[in-house]
Parts: C-alpha cells; structure tokens; sequence
C-alpha cells in the first residue's frame, strides 16, 4: 500500500518539522545511549577485574607451588565466595588445559587471547541467556620471599552477570523514550506556528494575485521584513505595476486607435458629401450618352465607387460608435409581424420566391429599437441570398423570456475555418474575394447591434446543408393592463 | 421647382448639392454663414432652407430658432452627425426634417419634396377632409390650412400642421410613431422616430393648454399617437 501523497504546505511542513525533531531526538539519544552504556560497562568492568585481582592476589599465597586440581577447585570456590555483591562464577585452568570451577563457556578465543600474553584479557558476551562478562586473568605466582614475579601458567576465568547493567541500559532507553515522545508531539506546535508564519503572506499574495485575476490591477501588498517572502512580495508589487502599466498602455493604444477610426471617417465624409451631392448628376451624363463613352464608364466608375466609399465610411463610423459606447436604443414597442414584412417590403425581397417567412400565428408585440433589428435583419438576409442560395426561411418563435428570429440559406453552409471568424472586423473567409461585397463590417456591426439589445447573435451549419444565423432577442411578454 | 436656400459653411458640399439641385432646376442660394444666410431670407424668399447645423459663428441651432420665430418657412437640418443630440435638439427647435450627410441629391430632394408637399395623404379615404372643424378651442380648417385656437391664428410649421391635420382628419385612432413617419415624413417604416416626437412634442406647446397634460394630441403609450377624445 501506498502513502497517499501529503497535499498543502501546512502539513508538508509540519510533516518536515516533525520528521526533524524526531531525527535530532534519536540522534541525541543514539549517542547519549551509547555513550552512558560505554560509561557504565567500562566501571563495572574495571569494578570487576580490580575486584577480581584482589581477591586473586589474596588467596593465590594459599595455594601450593604446583597445586593438585583438587587445590584449584578449592581455590575457585573461595574466590566464588568471595565475590560479593558482583555474584561471579570463577574457574581455573592450569597451563590451558580443562577449566576447573563453576565458569563454564569461555570462548576459544579469549583463552587464547590470555594465553599469549601475561596480562588481563575480557568479554563481553550479549547472550545466549542474560548478557554477561567473561574475565580471564593469568595468576602471577609469587614465591615467598622472592621479589620476582613468576609465571604459574594459571588462569582465572570469572563469568560477571551483567543483568544489572542492562536493567539500567534498558531504563535508558526508556527514558530517551520517554523524552522523545513529548518532545515530538511538542514539536507539532512550533511546526504549526512556523508554517502559520511562512503560510500567511502565502496566503495575502495568493488572495492578492486573485484580485489582480479578477481585473484589480491596482492592487498591492504591503512589504513587510526582509526575508525571502517580503522579496517575493516586492516582486509581486512591480509585477502588478508592470501589468497595470502595460494594461493602461494597451488601453490607450486601443482608445487612439479607435478614436483615430472615427476621426478619419468623420474626416472623410465632408468631402464625401461634395462628391455624392453630384454623383446623380454624373451618372445622368453616363447614361443620355452626351459623353465620350470612355468618360462615361470613368464618371460611372467614380460615382459608383463613391457610393460604396459612402457605404463603408458609413459602417465604419457605426462600428466606431458601439466602440465608443455612444450607441443607444430607442425603443419602441412594434409588431413582430410588421418588423420582418416591412425589412423584405423596402429591400424589394418579395415572398416566397426568396423569402419565405415562418412566423407565430399570434403576433406579438415586442419593444426593440426597429431600426436596428431591421438593419440585422437586413444584412442577413442579404447575406444569405448573396452567399447561400434562395430561398432564405425566415422564422420567428416568441417564448416567455426570448424571441428567436433564426434566418437559414439553402447554399453550401459556411466553411468551418470561416465559422469562428465571420463577426470578426474585415474578416475575408477567401483572400482572392471581391471587395465589392461590402464593408466587411456588416456582420460586426449587427452582432453589436443585437447586443445592444442584450441579445445574441451566432452562426451555425445545418446538419441538411445551408447556414443560419440565430437572433435571440430578451422578450417579456407584456401583461395585461400595462402600457 | 423650388427656391432653396443652402447654408452650409464647407465649400466643397456647398458647392456639390448647388450643382445636383440646380441641374434638377431647383433655385438655389448657398451661403457660408448663419448671419448671412438670415440677411438672404429677405432677398431671396425661399421655398425652403436647407441648414447645416455646424456653422462657424452663429450656429446652425440659433439660426433654426431665428427663423422660426418669425416664419413657418419649412426647414431641413443637413447633418454630419447621426446620433448626435443636435439632431433631436434642431428638431425641437423647429425643424421640419432633417438629412445625413453626405446623402445624395435623390435623397435630399425626396426629403424636401415630402416637407413642401403641403397636405399629407388622409388616414381616411371617406373624402371628409374638406371643410372646417371645430374641436374643443381648435378650429381647424383643412382647405385653408388654417388652425385657429380661440380664433387666434396659430403659426404652425408645415410638419407642425401636417401632423396636425393627419391625427384630427381619424380622430381617436391610434397611429404608431413609424406610422405617421412613413404617412407624414415619407420616410421609411425605420427612419427616426424622434422626429416624430420633437414634432408632438412642437405642437402641443402651441395648441395644448398644458403641455404635460395633453387632450388633444395624446400619447397612447406602447402604441402611438391619436387625436381626442376631449375630456367630458
């Protein structure tokens, strides 16, 4: 099984600072264990060899110069007896061979060990059974009166219980425990204090950089300290002036470039106006033939031209106006009915040989700005007779909260690649397409005209083929009595 | 044919509507100023005005009033800006119409043509337009077009008078604002409403008791305007 991940600083945090105090607590009791359990072996240790020397050095005398096995049982006897407190269990052997006394299990090693050598050897042993240390020591046999000390060839191997030892290692250990445990769980609070600490401005940064999402460019923190967070925070404060800079930049760039549109075709239409004053009078002239027929496709190519300079110059100014937020609704309460008949009556679209209309057997009466809806209407109907094919079906429904005029063509569709863009500014679905379509702004221009209105306006394919362009208008029905 | 008188300060655009309406024989005056055009009313005796509402000087608002204050000459606005409150305000200061620039001869022909015709076509077709009629203080006389409140003569702007003989020839029928555009200005069924109410808003200052409180021309709000009934 796995661990499931820690999520969030906190808890990482406290995780860290906990897996910190339990490491230095277990070092600091590894070493303070090891060092007290040294300490306390190494004294019992010299306690039992000088303890054992002692009673060595005082009962060798009573020995024979070459004593019988009889004699060394004896003699291991009295120094068991001897041992007090300590309770060893002594044995000797006579130049390595067979030990003689209650010690049993010295190792080959340590025999050997004391063997080689004339002084003091020992062993600590862990267990089979309690732990214990195993002494072996050569008798160095004085003769009387003699000064020189000679070499018996004997050896006194003691076995020392340690079991007291270890019940005070033991308790050692528990009491490292017994700190550590508390020292942990006390660990927890400083943890949570710290984390609280790094957490905080965590958190105001985070809280500050959702308000910056949200569009309060303005916003920033106060810097406090000279840690690491403080320099984030400062990082944060010139990023969010940095932001609010460029925003402001993008903003006025974008208000200049607006205002410079509708600066150009308010400049643009006084001379327009001179010139479409006189284009009916140039193309009379075309017409009646009283020109040379090269100067009269010129005259009808200006005046032509001007009328669609007219055009554009006309939408781009509208389109500068829904920027400019100087659009406004006037609206008026009219008959759904009317509204479409009067668009297909003064375009001259007669129905149903290019429009056929499917309208609610009820007319309603809605409150729109009719020139507008008639200007959408318009332009697409126009489109769909122009790119699509006839007939165009021109429906409307009236719910409770919406009317939804939809206006379907019968051609190819739009391509997908198109779909996305066709609401966009001088958007040309093909790059070889003719200019005279229209200002490219149409669509635009009634997108922001059914918005005005609160209303939507998108384009789709139908699955049978052919586009359509769906209106949806907010719609309350009027109750009754009210005017 | 017409006399016109143009005001309009932009030389070029003078210069272009004089030329389309002169070669569709119209006589036509155009000056550059308020003040001079108001000195050319004496003179010249127009049919109508066509004025530019910018103008260098006195501007084209003031010169509305002026002209108004002292005659019924039918006035249309030539206008750079669309939705400008220019527009609403020339109307209210008794305009008759107005035109965007730029627009072509065609159209502002169209426009003066609507304004000069001196009777709307009747709602009704019962031929009882002929003839006077009195209603309330009102003494309406349709083949003199003459309105009389209380025997005094009212100065009625022509659209001022048509509206008026349009609304009382069908009294208590209610005609919707793009109605009375299409009978009255002859503008299409989406042309701008507000010259229909700056229009009302004209006459009942002239004919009503109290503006606020209309009997004759009332609002029928959601719908329109209709004429009457009077108050019992």
């Amino acid at each position: 099984m796995r661990l499931a991940p820690v999520h969030g600083l906190r808890p990482r945090m406290v995780v860290v600072f906990l897996l910190v105090a339990a490491l230095s607590s277990l070092i600091t009791a590894a070493l303070t264990f090891h060092q007290a359990r040294s300490s306390i072996l190494d004294r019992t240790q010299k306690g039992a060899v000088n303890d054992l020397r002692l009673q060595v050095d005082s009962l060798v005398p009573n020995l024979p110069s070459d004593p019988t096995d009889a004699d060394l049982r004896v003699f291991a006897r009295q120094l068991d007896l001897a041992s007090g407190s300590r309770g060893w269990h002594t044995a000797v052997s006579r130049a390595g061979g067979p030990l003689i006394g209650t010690a049993s299990d010295v190792s080959g090693s340590l025999r050997a060990a004391v063997k080689s050598g004339s002084s003091t050897f020992y062993e600590r042993v862990a267990g089979p059974g309690e732990p214990r240390l195993i002494i072996g020591m050569p008798v160095n046999h004085t003769d009387l009166g003699a000064t020189a000390e000679k070499r018996s060839g004997l050896v006194v191997y003691a076995v020392v219980s340690l079991d007291r030892e270890q019940a005070d290692v033991s308790a050692l250990i528990t009491a490292a425990w017994a700190g550590a445990v508390p020292a942990l769980v006390l660990a927890v609070l400083p943890a949570l204090f710290a984390a609280r600490r790094v957490l905080r401005p965590v958190g105001r940064l985070r809280a500050a950089a959702e308000k910056i999402t949200r569009g309060d460019l303005d916003t920033r923190l106060d810097v406090n300290g000279s840690d690491e967070l403080a320099a984030l925070t400062n990082t944060f404060n010139t990023m969010a002036a940095r932001l609010q800079h460029d925003d402001a930049e993008l903003r006025r760039m974008e208000a200049n470039a607006r205002r410079f549109a509708s600066d150009v075709s308010h400049e643009l239409r006084t001379p327009l106006a001179a010139m479409v004053a006189v284009t009916d009078a140039l193309d009379d002239d075309a017409r009646t033939g009283g020109l040379p027929p090269d100067t009269a496709d010129a005259v009808r190519l200006i005046s032509d031209e001007t009328r669609k300079l007219v055009v554009m110059v006309e939408d781009l100014m509208e389109i500068s106006r829904f920027d400019a937020g100087a659009a406004t609704l006037q609206r008026d309460e009219v008959s759904l009915h009317t509204l479409i008949h009067k668009t297909l009556q003064l375009r001259g679209w007669p129905a149903p040989d290019k429009v056929i209309t499917e309208l609610p057997a009820h007319d309603a009466r809605i409150r729109i700005d009719s020139r507008r809806i008639d200007i959408v209407l318009a332009n697409l109907i126009g489109n769909a007779l122009k790119h699509g094919a006839a007939p165009v079906t021109v429906r409307a429904t009236v719910g409770q909260e919406a009317v939804v005029i939809t206006v379907a063509d019968r051609g190819p569709g739009i391509p997908d690649q198109v779909l996305p863009h066709v609401f966009d500014r001088f958007y040309k679905a093909d790059a070889a397409r003719s200019r005279s379509e229209g200002s490219g702004l149409g669509l635009a221009i009634a997108r922001e005209n059914v918005r005005l209105h609160d209303g939507s306006l998108t384009a789709a394919n139908l699955p049978e083929g052919g586009a359509v362009f769906t209106i949806v208008l907010p719609h309350r029905p009027a109750k009754e009595g009210e005017a | 044919m017409s006399r016109v008188l143009l005001i309009e300060d932009d030389p070029a655009v003078r210069r272009g509507v004089v030329l389309g309406l002169s070669r569709n024989g119209h006589e036509t005056e155009a000056v550059g100023t308020g003040e001079s055009g108001l000195e050319a009313l004496a003179a010249f005796k127009p049919d109508l005005v066509l004025l530019d509402l910018m103008l260098p000087g006195m501007s084209g608002l003031e010169v509305c009033s002026r002209i108004r204050a002292t005659s019924r000459l039918p006035i249309v606005i030539l206008s750079a800006r669309t939705d400008d409150v220019d527009v609403v305000i020339g109307l209210e200061a008794g305009a008759d119409d107005y035109v965007v620039k730029p627009a072509s001869v065609a159209l502002i022909e169209a426009r003066m043509r609507a304004v000069l015709r001196r009777v709307a076509p009747s709602p009704s077709d019962t031929g009882a337009d002929a003839g006077r009629v009195t209603v309330g203080d009102l003494d309406i006389d349709r083949s003199a077009l003459i309105v009389r409140k209380r025997g005094a003569e009212l100065a009625l702007a022509p659209s001022e008078l048509k509206l008026l003989l349009f609304l009382s020839a069908a009294p208590e029928r209610t005609f919707s604002r793009q109605q009375l555009l299409e009978d009255i200005w002859e503008h299409s069924y989406y042309g701008d409403v507000r010259l229909v109410d700056a229009c009302v808003m004209r006459l009942r200052a002239k004919i009503e008791e109290d503006s606020r409180h209309p009997v004759y021309v009332q609002t029928v709000r959601g719908f329109g305007y209709r004429f009457g009934p009077l108050p019992a």
